[in-house]
Order: structure tokens, then C-alpha cells, then sequence
């Protein structure tokens, strides 16, 4: 087992300037195949938005992205997914140390309810290789985490008490705090807005769009408006297939394909 | 990874010491009953002669003790611990749930020696002075041969109300899980039909649990026939086979409490391991279907 | 007109008193589950109440400091059996709580495989094991190739007890915890043999402690596994490989003994005894209805 994904964006082979790249991807469950041979760029330091009905795959593929898939009993992922221009499924590749690289926050806020809030945000820290940072380097980038998810000031009093003593929507930034911690390349966006009330909603969103700056996002979401709002780049998926992938404001003004169109304006969702 | 394959041995090295242990305890005791066993074939549990100095074992008045004391429990256990389960379930007010059933439990925690001892100094001298004369002369069942002979405490009896008390709060617990388990939709359609609430109840509802009750029951027999220490401190520990309820007796597990530290002889000692051996498939036996009965219906076993 | 409401009258009637006598019936079965419910509480108090009047008169201070006197000796106590107790339930959960807490964990993880569904199975088959057969497995397991009585013996016996107990609960409290926050944990780079037992075994904690201390209670009071591995002992005795005294044997011993002093002392034992073992169970109930510390979603 190598820990073969610690090369920086800069010193990558082919294709550096995209952060991660499919080719031919597939996901199965069991005999049941979810994701058809999609073949998609995710450019460095841009927001891709994932946007498609319930069911279309657009979960399973992007927990293809942090080999998540595998985790459920009786799946299967064929193809490549290059990061940084390695194939995270090549043999000898540690899952354990991809995920170190790639974060990922989900549709319900899942805070470690043993944990106080500054350890919750920490958690991802403990798992990281090298030496254990220093209880004030910790803080620090807890810190750090914690005004990147725009959730400093309101919780910088209470980082002791358990974190699941606050609202959902603050829940849920300390999940997205939890995945900053640990400075990933890319972040995995899953429907995370999904159970926060509006304003929580608006909060994260805007989040999002600031995280361009430092890492690359790709994020899924059954709501068009919220891909329309922080995206770069919308990919539109359709039962399994990639059916159409489009700078933001062409997917959503002038979409080519008509399948697309029909599910932007509604005709069915 | 090399540390999870490590934990996933460490648990998996874990787990078989469950069967592990299941499969010693019938071989050892097994083994050291086999010549007992061997000697006297299918006598041993059919003669009543146990008799260490002259080497003859047979173990069928503790046999038959065993499951006397037991059927007598479960009479008198199972119409309490069901109509005190179904009041719980049905008729109770929820204020009043939590704490009934807790109390109820309680009664499980309590020591078998806790029993044993309220048993010799309270039970049997009020068996001997107030209730057997009751039975035998005042009511009298005497004429009958279950309540005929003396009557001096220790007796069959005073084991059969003991081993009630014990197995009263798993019965109860069991049978109020698995009703409260029945779904409403049972009960309301009976009630929608025009029954009575008691009518709902024995229309619709027990017979839905029915299965999970008789596993509790199971279950409850289970326990009463491996008791111990509260049995064979009021049964009076005599190999004698009395038609009457009255008279002292044994059960299995009291006659290897009783004799094992005193037995001398290879021949003593096997017999009595043979005994345990009886006593180990039975119970094995009777509490594998209490198991499958309890998990055919959903419930799940706390006591 | 009148002969359509007589006939309508010859059909109310009967009907109506048909259903007050249902209804009767209903009534009568509620008093009488509720009478059995009642009753069910009776033996309890019964036992409690006598237990205290017995036993208050022969508890004091020296009960818990002093040892076992002699027949017709004032004073004596039960110092060792507590002590052999104490180290009883030690050398249990030494046995007990790594094997069920192992398996239970095993048993939540592994669910739906056929050894996880057949060790389930046997765990409960071995929670209705007598005490009694325990007991005489442990002697010939356990005492007699070693020629001695041993507490380790005596604690290995009920530490055996204790572990369809844990076992159970583990399983059931590790399984609440939600699947979200194993991937969580997983997401974020945890190995999953952290993920079980940093993430998910540490927030499934309170519940399990509860079940531990529920299987302590059940087995601080059993006397037929320790008849004759750890024996009882009329001295002081730290010993590990050497009997050791426990408060049920020393009660059962007393009981049965033809001497009223000894009588007075079991019943002050019994009340130390249960008093123990109901302490734990409240205490462990209480620490369920507290709150899980499992994973709420």
C-alpha cells in the first residue's frame, strides 16, 4: 500500500490543471448499474455543480470521487478517477490516505455527538500522518476551520460543549469545519443544504462560493437555483448517464441538450 | 490494513469464544458424567435408587422434582405475570408505566440465596403452621394423594411458590414487550368492529403475541429448571418420589448443590456430573425454543 | 306503526343486554389484570420489608470492618466476603467484558452473516445456561486439574456468566448508532478499525456501561457457580489461586447452619447483598432514561 497521493496540484503529471477527472466511470450495485460510463473534468479551483432528479446517480457518483462507494457491501466502481493526474483506483492506492486529501460533507449534519465542538472540528486532524500538531497549532486551525465556515463568532464561547447542542444549520457548518480542518484539495458536497432552514442555507452557500479560492468543490444538489447561484460549472445527470456539462450560465440559459432543458424548466424533477 | 485486519481477527477470536464455550461445557461435562451414563444406561434416569455407599444412581426423583417444581411455577406464575403484563400494556395509565414495570423487573435482580433464605425463615414455617394445614384439612385436598402425608415445611410445594416468584417478572417482561409490540391498527380494527376493550384484547391482540407470550413462558421454564440455591434451600432434599405436593423432594440442580462437595467417590462424582449433564441438554433444549418462539415474533429478550 | 316499534323493541332488548353484559366482562378483566399487576409487586415488598426488619438488627458498622466470629461470639462480621466479592466481580469483568464487548461488537458489525446469526443464537442459549452446570464445568475445568480452589476459578465462572449479558447489550447499543456516522468518520480518513472504536464504540458507550452494569448486578449475587471454584473462606484472604469468601456463600452457609447468631448475620448479608445489587440496577437504569450518549440524527 503506498501513500501515493501527496503530490501537490503544481507538480502533477497530465491534465494538472484539472483537480480530478473520470473517464469511462461506473458504479454498480450489485448487478444494478447507477452510473454509466461518465466520463467529466472537475477544473482546479472552480465550483462544479452536480444537478439531476432523484435517483439520476448523482449521489453514488460523486462518493466515487473519495471511494466512498466501496464502503456499502456488494459494489463495484469500473473505470478511472484520476486526482491530480493519479488513478485513485490503481492498485496499491490507499483509500484511507485519499480521503485525507478529499473532503466530504453530507445531506444531514452527522457531528461525533461525544465530541465537543472544537473536537469535532479537530477529528480529522488525529488521522492525519505525520507528526501530532501541538494542542495550540491545533486550536489555531481549528480556528481557522471555524471562520472558513463562518461559524467562528457564533460558537468561539462555547468550542467545550458538546457539539450537538446547537442548531442543525450550525451543525452542519461544523461538519463543513470538520472537512476544512484538514485542508483538502478537493471538497464533496453532498445535497448539504438539503435539511438547513434558508438562512443556514444562505450561509453555506456562501461559503462555497468563497472556497474557490482555496480548493476545488464539487457539489450535488436537487436545487437548480443553488447550482444556478454558486457554480462555475453544471453538469446535468439523467438515470446514470452524464447527459450535459456547461459553464453555469450557458447550462441554464441555453442547455443543448433537450433533456436538459426539459428538467431545467421544470417538466419533470 | 494491517490494523484492521487485526481488529477483524481480535473480534471475529472473540466472537467464537462464545460457541467455544458452549462446546467445552457440554464435552467436560459430558465426559466426566459418561461412566455414570455408560453404567446405567436409560436407568439412570429412570430408577429412584441413589444410594453412594452401595455405588447405585438413579436420578428420577430429581428429574421428576425438577419439572414438578417447574410446572407448578408456571400455574401459578403465568396467569399472574400475563394479567399483570397485559394491564401494562392495555389498561394502565402511562404515568403509572414506567414505574409498575420497573418493579416488576426488580424482582429479577434479587439474589436466588435472597429467596433461599426468606424461603427457610418466612415460606416454610408459614407453609408448615398456616397453609398446608389449610389445604390439607381445612379445604381437604388431604384425601387427595397430592396433599396427603405430614406436612413439615420443606417440600415440593415451597419450591413450586419460590421458583413462581422467580420466573414471575421474565414471563411479565416478555409478554409485555412483545403486546406492546402488536401493532394499534390490531386493536383499533377489533374495536372499529364493535368489541369491547376486553374483547379487542382477546380477540385481536393476544392472539397476534401469542407466539412471543409462549416463548416468555418457555423462557420462564427455562430459568425455574436450572434454580439453584432458592430451591434447595426449601425443598428438603430427599430422593424420595411423593405423589404429594406436601412432601420433600429434589430437583436436579439442588441434588449436585447439595451432595458434590460431600461426594467422595469417582462413582459419586460422575453421577452427579451425569445429573448436570441431563440438566445442561434440557435446559439447552427448552431455552433453544424459547429463543426461536421470541424471535419469530420480533421481540426482543431482556430479562 | 306499533308493530314495527315492538319488534324493533324485541330486537333492542336482548342486544342491550347482551353488550352490559360485555361490557361487564370487560370491566371485571381490568380489575382483575389490574389486581395481578398489584399482586405481581407484592412478593417484592414482601421480601424487602422482611429482609429489613431481619436484618437492620444485625447491621452496624462492624458488619463491613469486622470478620467471622465463632459461634457465640459477639461482633462479627463479614469484611472478607465483601472484600471477596468486590474481587469476584473484578476478576468477572476481567473475563467477562473484553469477550462480550469483542463479541458484541462483532455481532453489530457483521450482522446477517451466518456466524454472526448462530454465535446471536448461542449467546442466548448460554444466558439460560443453570448456574449450577457452570459451576461443575469450572470445577472440572478449572479446580480440578490444579488440585486447588481458586477465587480465579470462582471469577472465571461468573465472568463466564456476564457474557451473553454484555454480549447482547453491546451489540444492540453499537447498532444504534447511526450508519452517517461511521461514514463521517470514514470520509474524513478514519481506517475503519478506528471508526469502530474511536467513533462508533465510544458514542454507543453509555448504553453498553449500563449493560455491564446490569450483567455485574446479575452476577454479584449468584452463589452456584462459586460452590466449588472459589468456596468461601472463614479468613482474610487476597490470595487469587486460593478460596476466597462471597457474600451469597457466606449467606447460604449461614442460613443453613443451626445457629441464630449465624441466622442474624445472613440476614444483615442479604440486606448488603441486595442492597448492592439493586443500587447498580437503579443506577444503571437511570443512565439509559438520562439520555442515550448513542447518536441522535
Amino acid at each position: 500500500m503506498t501513500e501515493a497521493l501527496l503530490l501537490p496540484p503544481e507538480a502533477a503529471g497530465p491534465g494538472a490543471s484539472f483537480a480530478m477527472r473520470t473517464e469511462g466511470l461506473s458504479a454498480y450495485f450489485g448487478e444494478t448499474r447507477a452510473v454509466h460510463d461518465v466520463t467529466l473534468d472537475f477544473p482546479a479551483n472552480e465550483v462544479t455543480a452536480i444537478i439531476g432528479p432523484s435517483g439520476c446517480g448523482k449521489s453514488t457518483f460523486l462518493r466515487c470521487l473519495n471511494r466512498m462507494h466501496e464502503t456499502l457491501p456488494l459494489t463495484r466502481v469500473e473505470g478511472r478517477v484520476l486526482f491530480h493526474g493519479q488513478d485513485i483506483y490503481a492498485d496499491g492506492v490507499d483509500p484511507i490516505s485519499l480521503r485525507r486529501h478529499v473532503g466530504m460533507v453530507f445531506q444531514r449534519p452527522t457531528p461525533f455527538p461525544t465530541m465537543s465542538i472544537r473536537d469535532n472540528v479537530a477529528a480529522g486532524l488525529r488521522v492525519q500522518p505525520g507528526p501530532k500538531p501541538s494542542r495550540a497549532r491545533v486550536d489555531e486551525i481549528v480556528e481557522r476551520a471555524l471562520r472558513e465556515a463562518a461559524l467562528w463568532d457564533e460558537v468561539k464561547d462555547r468550542l467545550n460543549s458538546s457539539a450537538t447542542g446547537i442548531s442543525g444549520g450550525q451543525q452542519q457548518r461544523v461538519c463543513i469545519a470538520r472537512a476544512l480542518a484538514t485542508s483538502p484539495h478537493v471538497l464533496l458536497l453532498d445535497e448539504p443544504t438539503a435539511s438547513l432552514d434558508p438562512i443556514s442555507t444562505q450561509k453555506v452557500e456562501e461559503l462555497v462560493y468563497e472556497l474557490r479560492k482555496t480548493m476545488t468543490v464539487i457539489i450535488v444538489t436537487h436545487n437548480m437555483q443553488q447550482a444556478a447561484r454558486v457554480s462555475d460549472r453544471t453538469a446535468f445527470m439523467l438515470s446514470g448517464d452524464m447527459v450535459e456539462v456547461a459553464p453555469t450560465g450557458v447550462m441554464f440559459t441555453a442547455p443543448s441538450d433537450p433533456r436538459t432543458e426539459a428538467y431545467i424548466t421544470g417538466r419533470f424533477g | 490494513m494491517i490494523a484492521d485486519r487485526v481488529y477483524q481477527t481480535t473480534l471475529v477470536v472473540f466472537a467464537l469464544c462464545v460457541p467455544i464455550l458452549l462446546l467445552l461445557i457440554f464435552a467436560e461435562v459430558g465426559r466426566a458424567g459418561w461412566p455414570a451414563l455408560r453404567q446405567f444406561g436409560f436407568g439412570f434416569l429412570t430408577s429412584s435408587t441413589w444410594d453412594p455407599v452401595k455405588g447405585q444412581f438413579g436420578a428420577a426423583p430429581a428429574i421428576v422434582g425438577t419439572i414438578l417444581t417447574s410446572i407448578i411455577a408456571l400455574l401459578l406464575a403465568t396467569p399472574l405475570a400475563l394479567g399483570g403484563a397485559i394491564f401494562l400494556s392495555e389498561f394502565s395509565p402511562t404515568w403509572l408505566r414506567q414505574p409498575l414495570s420497573f418493579f416488576i423487573d426488580l424482582l429479577a435482580a434479587v439474589p436466588s440465596v435472597v429467596f433461599g433464605l426468606w424461603g427457610v425463615f418466612f415460606l416454610v414455617p408459614l407453609l408448615r403452621t398456616t397453609i398446608m394445614p389449610l389445604l390439607r384439612d381445612t379445604l381437604h385436598l388431604g384425601a387427595t394423594p397430592f396433599f396427603s402425608g405430614p406436612a413439615y415445611g420443606p417440600s415440593v410445594l415451597a419450591a413450586g411458590l419460590i421458583l413462581a416468584i422467580m420466573v414471575l417478572p421474565y414471563i411479565a417482561a416478555v409478554s409485555r414487550e412483545v403486546l406492546m409490540a402488536v401493532p394499534r391498527s390490531q386493536r383499533e380494527a377489533a374495536l372499529a368492529l364493535g368489541a369491547t376493550r376486553w374483547e379487542a384484547i382477546t380477540g385481536a391482540v393476544i392472539p397476534y403475541a401469542r407466539t412471543g407470550i409462549f416463548g416468555g413462558v418457555i423462557l420462564g421454564l427455562g430459568r425455574a429448571l436450572g434454580e439453584t440455591m432458592a430451591v434447595t434451600m426449601v425443598i428438603g432434599n430427599r430422593h424420595e418420589l411423593s405423589a404429594s405436593l406436601l412432601a420433600p423432594g429434589y430437583t436436579m440442580a439442588s441434588l449436585i448443590a447439595n451432595e458434590f462437595a460431600e461426594a467422595t467417590t469417582d462413582a459419586h462424582l460422575s453421577a452427579l456430573m451425569a445429573v448436570g449433564f441431563v440438566l445442561f441438554v434440557i435446559t439447552l433444549i427448552v431455552n433453544a425454543i424459547a429463543r426461536w418462539l421470541v424471535w419469530r415474533v420480533g421481540g426482543e429478550v431482556r430479562a | 306503526m306499533s308493530a314495527i316499534a315492538s319488534a324493533h323493541g324485541a330486537y333492542a332488548r336482548p342486544r342491550a343486554r347482551g353488550l352490559a353484559r360485555r361490557h361487564g366482562v370487560s370491566i371485571l378483566m381490568v380489575t382483575l389484570t389490574c389486581l395481578a399487576a398489584a399482586l405481581a409487586v407484592v412478593p417484592l415488598v414482601a421480601i424487602l420489608g422482611y429482609l429489613l426488619k431481619q436484618g437492620a438488627g444485625a447491621l452496624s458498622i462492624g458488619f463491613f470492618t469486622h470478620m467471622p466470629r465463632p459461634v457465640g461470639e459477639e461482633g462479627g462480621g463479614m469484611a472478607n466476603a465483601i472484600l471477596g466479592t468486590l474481587m469476584l466481580i473484578g476478576i468477572a469483568s476481567a473475563v467477562g467484558l473484553p469477550v462480550g464487548i469483542g463479541a458484541g461488537l462483532y455481532l453489530a458489525e457483521q450482522r446477517g452473516t451466518k456466524l454472526a446469526n448462530a454465535v446471536r443464537f448461542l449467546a442466548d442459549v448460554l444466558n439460560g445456561l443453570p448456574s449450577i452446570v457452570m459451576g461443575i464445568f469450572a470445577w472440572q475445568f478449572l479446580v480440578r486439574p490444579f488440585g486447588h480452589f481458586s477465587a480465579l476459578a470462582g471469577g472465571a465462572a461468573i465472568g463466564a456468566m456476564m457474557i451473553p449479558l454484555v454480549t447482547r447489550t453491546t451489540e444492540e447499543m453499537v447498532r444504534t448508532v447511526p450508519q452517517s456516522l461511521r461514514e463521517a468518520a470514514l470520509a474524513l480518513g478514519y481506517p475503519r478499525w478506528r471508526t469502530s472504536l474511536q467513533i462508533v464504540l465510544r458514542t454507543a458507550l453509555g448504553g453498553i456501561v449500563t449493560g455491564v452494569l446490569v450483567a455485574v448486578a446479575r452476577v454479584a449475587g449468584e452463589t452456584a457457580p462459586l460452590l466449588f471454584t472459589a468456596l468461601g473462606n472463614q479468613f482474610w484472604s487476597t490470595k487469587l489461586t486460593q478460596p476466597i469468601a462471597a457474600l451469597p456463600l457466606q449467606i447460604f452457609t449461614y442460613a443453613i447452619s443451626p445457629y441464630d447468631d449465624w441466622h442474624a448475620q445472613a440476614w444483615a448479608g442479604a440486606l448488603v447483598l441486595i442492597a448492592l445489587v439493586l443500587v447498580i440496577s437503579v443506577i444503571a437504569r437511570f443512565v439509559t432514561r438520562g439520555g442515550h450518549a448513542g447518536g441522535h440524527d
